[in-house]
């Protein structure tokens, strides 16, 4: 882990307008809970529909693409990237570096409102599983999608590929396909430990674990690989 | 003193071949890289950073493997032709933060004396974004120079820069020869090489054209033959009295003019004027027609 990157990762990600686009997905979630609550339905029809379908499937995806894909790949795509390349650094120290801040800002930005939410309308024990699974759904997916900012040059819309054809078509057609989604391990670590109604998953915690950890490490070791025989071939003449 | 060396180089993408079998070896100094748009420089000088893999052959600098060797940037810096510097940084922080990243005992010092050597200092708390071409040039050297690299790379890097940053740039890479260092810039135009480097490699169409002392290429383009095309208030008469000149080696009557050619530039050019006026004809165009550098280049190559 490198300071001086982290540094440089955060203040790039936050000093750009990419980062307002965060914004509006908090103060959906937030209220719709409130809608949800006052409404006097029971929570068992809205719940799962605001935590799971939105919060761990909508919001939780789109942060970390956001932010996963910008950590790195926004470097590589002005050129700046050969400020970093160019110097004696391991290349896991830069990937672990922008992976760290890509993280802690995905986390931020999700875990606080559905926390939020969660203390809203459902309970304290929902808000510790949401904050806990969608910690570490949000490092798989900043590993996935940091891993696809360098190994593509258009890491949104492979990322976006995942999330809506994978995640969301087709885990609902093909049962194995459940295995390979982040959200469903985000989805079974929150519903173990929230133990509620309000969010129901189809994957064991165990395989939910195993696969998030599977996730970070390929996509992390994956991104070094590639960084280590980074060419730069966009301005080569 | 620290060598870059390049042993029977090449690289290509996919079916284009952009460096094509070259070895050369550059040593302390200045030395120019010289070669049209598209020659294959930016290719060299990134394979000399370990930015790209040569496909084939080795890149070596102080004997030690350039790619996939981070250790080697203790010794190297580079500047890249694109401006990729972030511009929500002052210079301070960005040559400061090399510093960090190169984990320089004292980073601040060192990205003191860096941006002194450039003479940032004054605007060193500005936003590089703020800055004018020359600025962030100087900004991007400072930080290539944070940690003191006995090797320099720079790819193009009087482009966009005023004759007074030019000048100034160019003292700048003198006196960092004279202390010793390898300095290798990149250029596409002959007269920036002449004032500033004794030795010269030029590169055309990915293939190393010449090498060695810039006066012996300098007389080898001088000394070719040169083209023009003349008109003039009697071509026919023109083209008899021409063709008796010991520097015109051939003549020819075409509808724009006539066409000359000339072995020896300087004596044709100016016997040229006195034969004109002797025979009471008047010029009214002299066009040289193969004065691109890419046909002085093409010319070298064929030499």
């Amino acid at each position: 882990m490198n300071l001086t990157i982290m540094g440089l990762t955060a203040r790039a990600l936050l000093g750009r307008k990419r980062v307002l686009m965060l914004l509006p997905m908090p103060i959906l979630l937030i209220g719709l809970t409130l809608i949800g609550v006052t409404s006097g339905a029971s929570d068992a029809t809205w719940g799962p529909v605001v935590f799971v379908n939105l919060g761990l499937s909508v919001i939780l995806p789109l942060t970390a693409l956001i932010i996963g894909s910008s950590a790195l790949g926004l470097e590589i795509d002005d050129g700046t990237i050969t400020h970093l390349l160019t110097k004696p650094l391991p290349r896991s120290e830069i990937v672990l570096s922008k992976l760290a801040v890509a993280w802690l800002v995905t986390t931020v930005a999700t875990a606080i409102p559905l926390a939020a939410a969660a203390l809203i309308g459902g309970s304290g024990s929902l808000a510790v599983g949401l904050v806990i699974g969608s910690a570490i759904g949000g490092l798989a997916y900043s590993a996935l999608f940091l891993a696809l900012s360098v190994m593509t040059k258009r890491p949104v819309a492979v990322g976006l590929v995942y999330i809506m054809l994978w995640e969301n078509i087709l885990v609902s057609y093909v049962d194995g396909a459940r295995v390979f989604s982040v959200r469903q391990h985000a989805a079974a670590i929150a519903d173990s430990i929230g133990n509620t109604q309000l969010i129901n998953s189809s994957v064991s915690v165990t395989t939910a674990l195993i696969m998030s950890v599977i996730f970070i490490l390929v996509g992390t070791i994956g991104a070094t690989q590639r960084l280590r025989s980074f060419a730069l071939t966009g301005e080569a003449n | 003193m620290t060598t870059v060396e390049l042993n029977g180089v090449s690289r290509w993408y996919g079916n284009v071949v952009a460096v094509n079998d070259v070895t050369l070896t550059i040593g302390t100094g200045v030395t120019g890289l010289l070669g049209p748009n598209g020659a294959g420089k930016t290719t060299v000088l990134h394979l000399m950073a370990g930015l790209m893999s040569p496909s084939q052959g080795e890149v070596t600098v102080g004997g030690e493997s350039a790619w996939r060797n981070p250790e080697m940037y203790r010794k190297l810096g580079l500047v890249t032709e694109r401006e990729s510097v972030p511009g929500f940084l002052t210079a301070w922080e960005f040559v400061l933060s090399s510093a960090k990243l190169h984990k320089l005992p004292n980073p601040d010092d060192a990205a003191r004396k860096a941006l002194a050597i450039v003479e940032m200092q004054d605007a060193q708390d500005r936003r590089i974004s703020t800055y004018s071409k020359g600025m962030r040039q100087r900004a991007r050297v400072a930080a290539a120079l944070v940690h003191d690299p006995t090797v320099l790379l720079l790819d193009e890097p009087f482009n966009g820069m005023d004759p007074r940053q030019r000048l100034h740039m160019m003292e700048l890479l003198n006196r960092m020869a004279d202390e010793g260092r390898t300095i290798l810039f990149s250029s596409h135009i002959l007269e920036e090489v002449e004032q500033l480097s004794g030795t010269v490699q030029v590169i055309v169409a990915g293939r190393l054209a010449a090498s060695g002392d810039y006066r012996h290429i300098r007389r080898l383009m001088t000394n070719r033959p040169h083209q023009f095309t003349i008109s003039s208030s009697d071509d026919r008469l023109l083209a008899t009295v021409l063709m008796g000149q010991e520097s015109v080696s051939g003549v020819s009557i075409e509808p724009t003019g006539v066409q000359v050619h000339a072995n020896d530039y300087g004596t044709f050019t100016r016997a040229l004027a006195k034969l004109a006026k002797e025979q009471n004809i008047r010029l009214t165009t002299i066009l040289p027609s193969d004065e691109s550098l890419e046909k002085v280049f093409s010319y070298l190559v064929a030499t």
